[in-house]
């Protein structure tokens, strides 16, 4: 059976991380902007695991790297989708149209 | 073994103890907030002084940590510049509901910052910049109930998550051309290939994004003015002065290789920084705005100096922090002041601040003076260290864009100094009654604007540390 190249793989993340990127520069809802964001974060989580597994069996490094930006994305989406629900108070939405108070 | 670890780690344990005393205290009693302030700043104080204690060198967990004698000094001005931050904030935060909450946050993100300038790998170094960055948009939210916090907040949050999303996509493409994630290991591997000068503009653009360099500056001036002022010195000042530090030790160091590459890209993004940053502070009248954008030109004439590539490099640098600390704060503390007193924030409203307040006026003129590098004051040697860092690569096109520039930059701060004392006004701010630690925070900083500039042996200790490396 053949093995699926590493390039293959690499396509699939950096096609995830430019859809994230596109996504976090055109949608206007907060939490799918979160969302984008967290599609960049799984795209390096693939590099990681890829380049580990193809490149450099020998040590885990990649995988433990993936094990904390697992970690830490969780802890970044709880504080964005807290401050989120208290903008979403005196906002009445997720909009970030309306988020214009500050600007120029 | 173990006392290797005590000693080398000494700072962040200080810090860490101090998070622990003061979540003890909050569940465990019902202090007054006065009294609450007291104890923190008496700990921040000892942890000032506990930083100078016993220097050390090594490594620890197989190189993930280590510590020299920079590294220490640079979180010595780190904790110095929290410390002032914390004096400064007393009369906003003397009414604030959740004292011990901040501060935890704040101390959270100070050791998130020393992690990452410890860090020998590229793992800790991310979780370094992450713990400094997470909470820092929860503080930006410290003003629970304003609009303008909230705002500012998701706005810090959204941008500093997609940008360490841009860091670590290089630092995956790092590791997939070089197979190691530490920096000692990873230099060798270096070889100008296009898979990894992608990785280091990826890079480049998560720190470019962290220390607001122009066309990532967006954020920088909504942030700076939606949170709470305490919230934005520590922002301008400590959080970017952290990164700088982090940032021009990878370059010198991981990035060497690759000096011929970044040398362009660091020409451009300064020329643009500078300009745009001037150009902007120009029209503002918010004053926490115009920091910011102040602020931005001020980061663009670092960067001249980060091209220099050479221990000079590295010295002008830190020593550029070291007097921005005292500068910019001694701005924002009279600006922190006047807008927990009375709710001003415009520079309009600072017409005729001297016949009410002359001494706070002399500290924001200083101050003032200092950042746009008036020569008796620190400023104008910082800024002169920087230049001829940067003139030792012979890029004299680069050095006159930037000396032009702080001709331009004069126009603006002295603008607010003449309104100061010379615009006449109906109503100024009335005479305000300063307490006591807001206003050894403004002779600290005075202290520090006029010392660091005039006594020589400060300069002198920063390069012979930076010789070494």
């Amino acid at each position: 059976m053949n093995e699926i190249p590493l390039s293959h793989i690499l396509f699939i993340s950096t096609a995830l991380f430019f859809i994230g990127m596109y996504g976090f520069f055109t949608r206007r809802n907060m939490i799918t902007i979160l969302m984008s964001i967290e599609l960049i974060l799984n795209s390096v989580n693939i590099n990681f695991v890829a380049f580990n597994k193809y490149l450099f069996p020998q040590n885990l490094d990649g995988v433990f790297f993936t094990i904390f930006i697992i970690s830490i994305a969780a802890a970044e989406a709880a504080v964005a989708i807290a401050i989120i629900i208290n903008l979403y108070r005196s906002l009445h939405s997720v909009d970030v149209n309306e988020t214009s108070e500050l600007k120029f | 073994m173990l006392n290797d670890f005590f000693i080398l780690m000494k700072q962040e344990l200080v810090l860490l103890a101090i998070l622990f005393i003061l979540l003890i205290i909050k569940v465990g009693n019902d202090w007054s907030n006065e009294r609450l302030l007291n104890v923190i700043n008496a700990l921040l104080l000892i942890n000032v002084v506990a930083g100078f204690i016993m220097p050390a060198e090594g490594a620890l967990f197989g190189d993930m940590f280590k510590t020299n004698g920079l590294i220490t000094l640079e979180k010595n001005i780190l904790n110095v510049g929290t410390l002032i931050i914390s004096l400064q904030s007393y009369s906003w935060l003397k009414n604030h509901k959740h004292l011990s909450e901040f501060y935890m946050l704040m101390l959270s993100t100070l050791l998130g910052m020393f992690y990452m300038l410890s860090s020998g790998n590229l793992l800790m170094f991310y979780l370094g910049l992450e713990l400094s960055s997470i909470p820092l948009a929860a503080m930006a939210n410290f003003d629970l109930e304003k609009r303008k916090s909230s705002e500012a907040a998701i706005k810090f949050i959204l941008s500093s998550a997609f940008s360490s999303g841009l860091l670590l996509f290089g630092v995956s493409l790092l590791y997939g051309t070089t197979g190691t994630l530490s920096f000692t290991e990873i230099t060798p591997h270096l070889t100008n290939a296009p898979l990894q000068i992608f990785a280091f503009v990826l890079i480049l653009a998560g720190f470019s994004f962290k220390i607001s360099v122009v066309p990532f500056h967006f954020w920088t001036a909504d942030v700076y003015e939606g949170s709470p002022v305490a919230v934005t010195s520590y922002l301008s000042v400590i959080s970017k002065g952290a990164v700088l530090f982090v940032f021009v030790s990878i370059l010198y160091t991981v990035f060497k290789p690759l000096a011929d590459v970044w040398y362009n890209m660091l020409f451009l993004l300064s020329v643009l920084t500078i300009v745009i940053g001037n150009l902007f502070a120009i029209r503002q009248d918010n004053f926490k705005r115009f920091l910011a954008f102040s602020s931005i030109a001020q980061v663009g004439f670092i960067l001249v100096g980060i091209s220099g590539s050479s221990p000079l490099g590295t010295a002008s640098v830190i020593y550029f922090v070291l007097i921005y600390i005292f500068s910019n704060l001694g701005a924002f503390g009279v600006v922190s002041i006047v807008s927990a007193l009375t709710g001003k924030e415009n520079i309009s409203d600072y017409k005729a601040f001297y016949k009410t307040n002359p001494l706070l006026s002399w500290v924001l003129t200083i101050a003032l003076f200092s950042l746009a590098g008036v020569p008796p004051t620190a400023g104008f040697f910082g800024k002169f260290f920087l230049l001829i860092a940067g003139a030792e690569q012979g890029n004299y096109v680069l050095i006159s864009i930037a000396a032009l520039n702080m001709v331009i930059s004069f126009y603006y701060y002295l603008r607010i100094v003449k309104s100061i004392f010379m615009d006449p006004n109906e109503q100024p701010i009335e005479k305000l009654t300063v307490p006591w630690m807001p206003k050894l925070a403004l002779f600290l900083c005075l202290a520090g604007i006029v010392v660091i500039g005039l006594w020589s042996t400060i300069y002198e200790y920063i390069y012979s540390l930076s010789i070494g490396l």
